[in-house]
């Protein structure tokens, strides 16, 4: 048995950044990867740094995700460093269209909500109109009437972000093992042996971030992650020269020019497949929100299972029956990769989740339902 | 350089496809595709890449690896392979990436000389 100071289980985005933040805080990590199997939502990512949609009535998921907004810079800024990987990452803010009188009014109350909750936090936003919309976005239609902006949101490149992570947590020491689905768990407090690919492996402490994996794998620990599949689906236009300055919600083009379309929501279990219709209904509103994007051609679309908790808040949590075992479950893998790599990570080093996430414990699901 | 495999339906038969490809004119067999042109044409390359600038000629033929994006007849970005000569076809150079949009026409068409015009001020 070869053993470490930790054991990551799952190699996607929230392994890795996991992974790659404990090897940094010093740690002797073994990262276990299921491999192509696995349904790998960080494949399928949109690439959103997205901050204005988060935390709705949970302001502390809104300061947990702005936390990570604000570790971007100097995370994408020394993983470059680490891995010559330039992950693409750009804060300017974000931009949400709204396409009818009620979703501008929906979408104003949301931000107004967001702004009382976040109390002395503060939460500065804007709600534009279309005149001034159209000044900022050349080639808007006439269906849009208005938009939030928020200066927190930005976007990254999600495939370079996964290489990057990959890469930096080996330069930082890290083992990586590919091709180890779990098979056998030996659990007591601060002891660990986890059987997988025809490796055992020990460690005082472990995380669970395997994804859709963690339904399955968190019992075994005296943990909870009640996560379920959700299917969204991307278009991906050929390449352009710089259309927008700054990310649009559904719609973002890479710094290369490709534009992304998307945001598409489906309870489907666990079906990867494309639909045609959802397809349409994503480029009509691309249509409708820029009747020029009709003109270019689709070069690529894919579908990908985010990892839905039940009420769409992240879990965090340490067992306590099993002190040490840690898990990590959310959808929103780019977007917190600060967050989970800059703060999550220290926080496992020091055996202690902090305070701060005492909310996103797997206990908010054990409240009875009233009769 | 190039000509028909034997077992090919164009093979002995005389091009007869006039098409365009940077200014100049070339004959291809009936049935034969825009990036069959670019190639008949001799040109070195067809296209320069949207990120570093490389220069890149029809390659894989069969509409996998986009290296021959052209503008055809007007419109940006097309895989020349997948697309057929037509007669008087134009094929061009697609230079990095296509703009998003055609340049926004003028808010009002730019009065004429000598033409009367209507609006404030004027009456």
């Amino acid at each position: 048995m070869r053993r470490f100071d930790a054991i990551v289980i799952g190699g996607g985005l929230v392994g890795t950044a996991i992974g790659y933040g404990l090897a940094c805080a010093g740690l002797r990590i073994v990262l276990l990867d299921e491999g192509d199997v696995a349904y790998r939502a960080s494949r399928g990512n949109f690439g959103l740094v997205w901050v204005q949609t988060k935390g709705l009535g949970a302001p502390h998921y809104q300061r947990w995700t702005r936390a990570s907004a604000e570790e971007w810079p100097l995370f994408a800024a020394e993983l470059q460093e680490r891995t010559a990987v330039e992950v693409g990452h750009e804060r300017k803010g974000g931009i949400q269209l709204c396409l009818s009188e009620e979703e501008l009014a929906k979408r104003c109350a949301m931000m107004e909500q967001m702004r009382a909750e976040a109390g002395n936090f503060g939460f500065e936003y804007r709600m534009l109109d279309h005149d001034e919309l159209a000044a900022m976005l050349p080639g808007l239609g006439p269906s849009v009437i208005g938009a939030s902006w928020t200066p927190y949101d930005g976007h990254a490149n999600s495939l370079a972000l996964f290489h990057a992570l990959h890469k930096g947590f080996a330069v930082k020491g890290g083992t990586y093992l590919p091709n180890c689905t779990v098979t056998q768990i030996v659990a007591a407090p601060s002891d660990f042996r986890v059987d997988a690919g025809g490796e055992t492996v020990g460690a005082p402490k472990i995380v669970l971030a395997a994804g859709l994996g963690n339904a399955a794998l968190a019992p075994l620990f005296g943990l909870n992650a009640p996560v379920r599949p959700q299917r969204g689906q991307i278009l991906v236009t050929e390449r352009t020269t710089r259309a927008w300055p700054i990310p649009l919600g559904s719609i973002r083009q890479t710094p290369e020019g490709s534009i992304l379309l998307g945001s598409s929501e489906e309870d489907v279990g666990f079906d990867t497949s494309q639909k045609p219709e959802i397809m349409r209904a994503i480029a009509r509103r691309a249509v409708l929100s820029f009747p020029w994007l009709a003109e270019l051609q689709i070069v690529r679309a894919w579908a990908a299972l985010r990892v839905m908790p039940p009420d769409g808040l992240p879990i965090y949590d340490q067992s306590e029956q099993f002190p040490g075992a840690f898990t990590a479950n959310c959808h929103s893998g780019v977007t917190l990769a600060g967050a989970h790599a800059n703060l999550f990570a220290p926080m496992v080093a020091a055996g202690a989740l902090d305070p701060v996430l005492a909310p996103f414990s797997a206990k908010r699901f054990d409240v009875p339902a009233a009769a | 350089m190039f000509r028909p495999r034997p077992e090919s339906p164009a093979a002995g038969i005389a091009p007869r496809v006039a098409v365009e490809v940077e200014g100049r004119t070339v004959l291809v067999p009936e049935g034969a595709s825009a990036a069959a042109a670019v190639l008949l044409a001799g040109l070195r390359s067809i296209r320069d890449t949207a990120i570093g600038g490389g220069e890149r000629a029809p390659y894989c033929m069969m509409g996998i690896c986009f290296d021959c994006l052209a503008e055809i007849d007007g419109v940006p970005n097309r895989q020349s392979c997948m697309v057929a000569a037509r007669p008087g076809m134009r094929i061009r150079r697609q230079r990095g990436a296509r703009p998003p949009f055609p340049p926004q026409p003028p808010p009002f068409p730019p009065p004429q000389a000598g033409e009367g015009r209507v609006g404030a001020g004027e009456g």
